[in-house]
């Protein structure tokens, strides 16, 4: 996947043109629908960033994505494709809602951490097991993760409906009860839905960009995910590394859906709400670097938190928001592709002097390569 | 310098490329080149990588159009805007990385885009033309082989036979040896010399001064997308050659004073490694290497060398036997602690091993440090003093690159390598082990990398080189064993070594006296 570095600069720049060309398409699309585009982007950004309660919105749909673009991002440094977002977000949110609802008589100061801890871990079980698997016996995460969601999914609604007699759950609701005061994030702008949940996000995605850039950890991470020989000539751990990137990453969905149940909704519903996927368009919109998460799980909130607005005021169906996420993530991935295919790399230079012979004789198997066949050197 | 005069009138003259210019952004790969190549020789085109070599042969075979300058075949100028017409003119190509699909048999991969006019294609009189064309030249194909079955000199051979199909009368190699063993280095001489007697012309573009006296005609050498000049193969010197190549005096053998070995550092006793289907990889008997001298393993390629210094350098570890470092054994150590036992590891495999492309330079140092004081503390990467000995570092072993912050994949292969041998170097090792250290790399850094190993040799460390380049291992050892099968088939002190008899060995060969006598 989207695992190279580049330079944080042109990487970022090569989103932000990405994110207009798919505006510009979106509005292509609105115009062919007879719809005013400039109207309904105008009510998009006002309804998204117009008002106190807009902005706090925003932030409110950001929150859950930030993290999970993270959980996304952190695996995508190790070399893995984290599909399980979803999961790891329903289950951390679950446990962290059952453990908010208990009643233990246990102090703010207590029981709130432990809720978001018990989150933390339960989605990080949901990340570990994946990520074993993988170093221990090869399984592709990707085949893993996907299996793990409807897991926690089964689960999930198994205790909801079954489990009523151990579990503070209720069926009525297909959910479980609500959770405590004593384990609610704590709204922290008034007459909004902002919680704290979303300084969390914030806070992570600083400490991930730390942990990754400045940490021996985060660098073995990111050896780990572009070049495994070199992991291994270096005396790093493929296996236990990967596998802890991967905890990592559940533990920061499983985070995720903490808020989601102690912050936004204080119970946590049995429908999955699809967060892990968006997460997903979100950590590639970003490049998989944390800071650049937080700006593309900004976006994504916008987009979420305006489209009422725009229903209302433009008259344009919010589902277009889907039509415009779909776009920036084409946009991305064909970015993404442009730097892949030899066909765009046609007029690189050779090195400067006393290149090696690799790169002088790629220039010419790169440019015969569009006419004859991009794998065929690969091949022979 | 004045080039030997023209004196042939212009028809004669295959190819004739006149003060032709190439720019890329940023840089010009030709600069005015100037060219001339005779109907019927070979004509090699000498210069470091990153010359304008490759540039130059793309040119005139129409994947690029000059932007100044004029071409002229057969005394008729052209100007190509694809391969194809360069193939209807005369001229084939056969590039470094064959163009061949390994699932295609030989006739198949040869009449590949010259399927002619009919609908059904007749593979039973395909094959037999491409038979036929192959025996004419002595070129040795089946033609109903599989390709990918071959080994890499045969395949090449297919991409000549392809081109001499297409009826090319003016064959382009570029870097044709860089992937061949000696023996069908040999052989493609005698294919080149066979083919110049039946009238082709060929231009056979290389950076090493060896293949240039034994195979060419004339030879013009390039140097930073200029010519430097021409030369009468027969009439010039290797000494000079290297110089017009570089640009200055090069010492093509190492000075090197007498080894003094001293104690056993490195030993290793009935190695055993098992590979897939329960065959020996590698079975070594015994294996020692001496402080103060260096050890050269030769052997070709496949016969257990990643096997061996996998092992040696705790990348694998060995399904029996033992393996000591100053007297403890290291069985069951992984890399981190072979490191720590003193071995410093210079990969053969530059981009998937040595180096992370996409990381800068500076985290490459870190490579293999992440352990060490100084470099990292508590978990925290010190990131600034890594940069610091990152540019000391690039000053000493003359890594030239715009900083420490530049990625490793923007710099050239020589440049690469000397990064490499830096950072394992600055580990103080008292063992280094030295994997085809110079492949790819042009005369310049091949220089350095030799003189960095006999430095090393003469600090009293222990180097163990392995190459497949025989004057390499021939030149550098001080002691050579020969590694045929997973064994160990010979030893040699550095001086005493045969060409011939190393080149037996290799092969798996008992010397016999008549063998050994040509």
């Amino acid at each position: 996947m989207t695992t190279r570095q580049g330079s944080a600069i042109v990487n970022a720049a090569g989103s932000v043109v990405a994110v207009l060309i798919a505006l510009v398409i979106g509005a292509g699309v609105m115009l062919v629908s007879g719809l005013d585009p400039w109207d309904a982007y105008r009510s998009l950004a006002e309804g998204a960033l117009g008002s106190r309660r807009g902005r706090a919105e925003t932030l409110v749909y950001a929150a859950p994505l930030v993290l999970g673009g993270l959980a996304f991002a952190i695996a995508a440094r190790a070399g893995m494709f984290n599909i399980g977002i979803e999961g790891q977000l329903v289950i951390g949110g679950f446990a962290a809602a059952l453990v908010g609802a208990t009643d233990w008589g246990l102090p703010t100061a207590i029981h709130l951490p432990l809720a978001v801890l018990t989150a933390a871990i339960a989605g990080g079980i949901w990340g570990f097991v994946p990520g074993t698997l993988k170093a221990v016996t090869g399984a592709h995460e990707v085949i893993t993760t996907i299996m793990l969601n409807y897991l926690a999914f089964r689960l999930i609604t198994y205790s909801i409906q079954k489990r009523e007699d151990v579990l503070p759950v209720d069926p009525a609701v297909q959910g479980t009860e609500r959770v405590l005061d004593t384990a609610r994030l704590p709204v922290i702008l008034d007459l909004t839905r902002l919680h704290a949940g979303v300084i969390l996000a914030m806070v992570a995605a600083v400490a991930i960009w730390f942990v990754l850039f400045h940490t021996t950890f985060g660098y073995k991470v990111r050896t780990v995910g572009l070049s495994r020989g070199a992991a291994q000539f270096g005396g790093i751990r493929w296996g236990l590394t990967i596998a802890i990137s991967m905890t990592l990453a559940g533990a920061l969905a499983g985070l995720a859906g903490a808020g989601e149940s102690l912050g936004l909704h204080g119970r946590h519903s049995a429908t999955p709400p699809g967060l892990g996927f968006t997460a997903i368009a979100v950590g590639l919109v970003g490049r998989n670097h944390p800071i650049g998460v937080i700006f593309s799980g900004l976006l994504f909130g916008m987009l979420s938190a305006g489209a009422p607005s725009m229903q209302a005021n433009a008259g344009v169906s919010k589902e277009i928001v889907l039509v415009l996420q779909g776009l920036v993530i084409l946009a991305v991935a064909a970015f993404e592709a442009m730097n892949r295919l030899p066909f765009f790399r046609r007029v690189e230079p050779p090195p400067p002097s006393g290149g090696d012979g690799e790169s002088e004789t790629n220039a010419g198997a790169k440019l015969l390569s569009p006419n004859i066949s991009p794998r065929l050197d690969r091949l022979s | 310098m004045p080039d030997p005069p023209s004196t042939t009138s212009p028809a004669a003259d295959a190819v004739v490329m006149r003060n032709v210019v190439k720019r890329f952004p940023g840089v010009v790969a030709n600069d005015g080149v100037d060219l001339t190549v005779r109907a019927g020789e070979i004509h090699a085109l000498l210069g470091e990588n990153g010359a304008g070599k490759s540039t130059l042969m793309n040119l005139l075979f129409g994947l690029y159009n000059p932007d100044e300058g004029e071409i002229l075949i057969n005394g008729e100028p052209v100007h190509f805007h694809n391969t194809r017409q360069a193939v209807e003119a005369g001229l084939g190509m056969v590039h470094q990385h064959f163009m061949l699909i390994p699932r295609f048999t030989v006739a198949e991969n040869v009449i590949l885009g010259n399927e002619g006019p009919d609908s059904v294609l007749d593979r039973v009189a395909a094959s037999r033309r491409v038979g036929e064309l192959a025996s004419a030249y002595g070129l040795n194909l089946d033609p109903d082989a599989k390709v990918g079955d071959m080994p890499v000199g045969t395949q090449q051979r297919v991409e000549i036979l392809r081109a001499l199909y297409q009826g090319s009368r003016i064959l382009i190699l570029d870097e044709p040896t860089a992937l061949l063993t000696p023996q069908e280095i040999d052989d493609l001489y005698v294919i080149l010399r066979r083919l110049k007697y039946d009238g082709g012309t060929i231009i056979f573009i290389t950076h090493k001064l060896r293949e240039v006296a034994a195979v060419s005609d004339r030879v013009t050498v390039i140097r930073r997308g200029k010519t430097i000049g021409t030369r009468i193969t027969a009439e010039t010197t290797a000494p000079e050659l290297a110089e017009l190549m570089v640009g200055r005096s090069v010492l093509l053998r190492v000075d090197r004073d007498e080894a003094t070995p001293g104690e056993v550092i490195l030993e290793g006793t009935n190695l055993v490694c098992i590979g897939s289907h329960r065959a020996e990889t590698l079975n070594i008997a015994s294996i020692q290497l001496r402080r103060g001298e260096i050890l050269g393993v030769c052997g070709i390629e496949g016969n257990g060398q990643s096997e061996l210094i996998e092992v040696l350098a705790g990348l694998k570890t060995p399904d029996s036997g033992t393996l000591t470092i100053k007297g403890k054994s290291v069985i069951g150590e992984n890399a981190t602690g072979f490191r720590r036992a003193g071995v410093a590891y210079i990969p053969e495999d530059r981009h998937g091993r040595g180096l992370v492309l996409d990381f800068p330079l500076w985290e490459n140092t870190l490579l293999g440090n992440t352990e060490r004081a100084g470099f990292t503390s508590g978990g925290w990467i010190k990131s600034g003093w890594i940069r610091n000995l990152t540019t000391d570092l690039m000053a000493k072993f003359d890594v030239r690159a715009p900083s420490a912050n530049t990625a490793a994949r923007a710099l050239s292969g020589g440049n690469q390598q000397k990064l490499i041998i830096a950072r394992e170097l600055q580990r103080h090792p008292d063992i280094v082990l030295a994997i085809q250290p110079t492949r790819g790399l042009d005369v310049g850094a091949i220089e350095f990398v030799h003189r960095s190993l006999v430095e090393t040799r003469d600090q009293q460390k222990a180097v163990l080189l392995l190459s497949f380049d025989l004057d390499e291992v021939m030149d550098l050892s001080d002691r050579i064993v020969v590694l045929s099968e997973g064994r160990i088939v010979g030893e040699f002190a550095g001086a005493t070594a045969d060409r011939a008899q190393l080149g037996l060995l290799m092969g798996g060969r008992a010397i016999t006296t008549t063998e050994a006598a040509d």
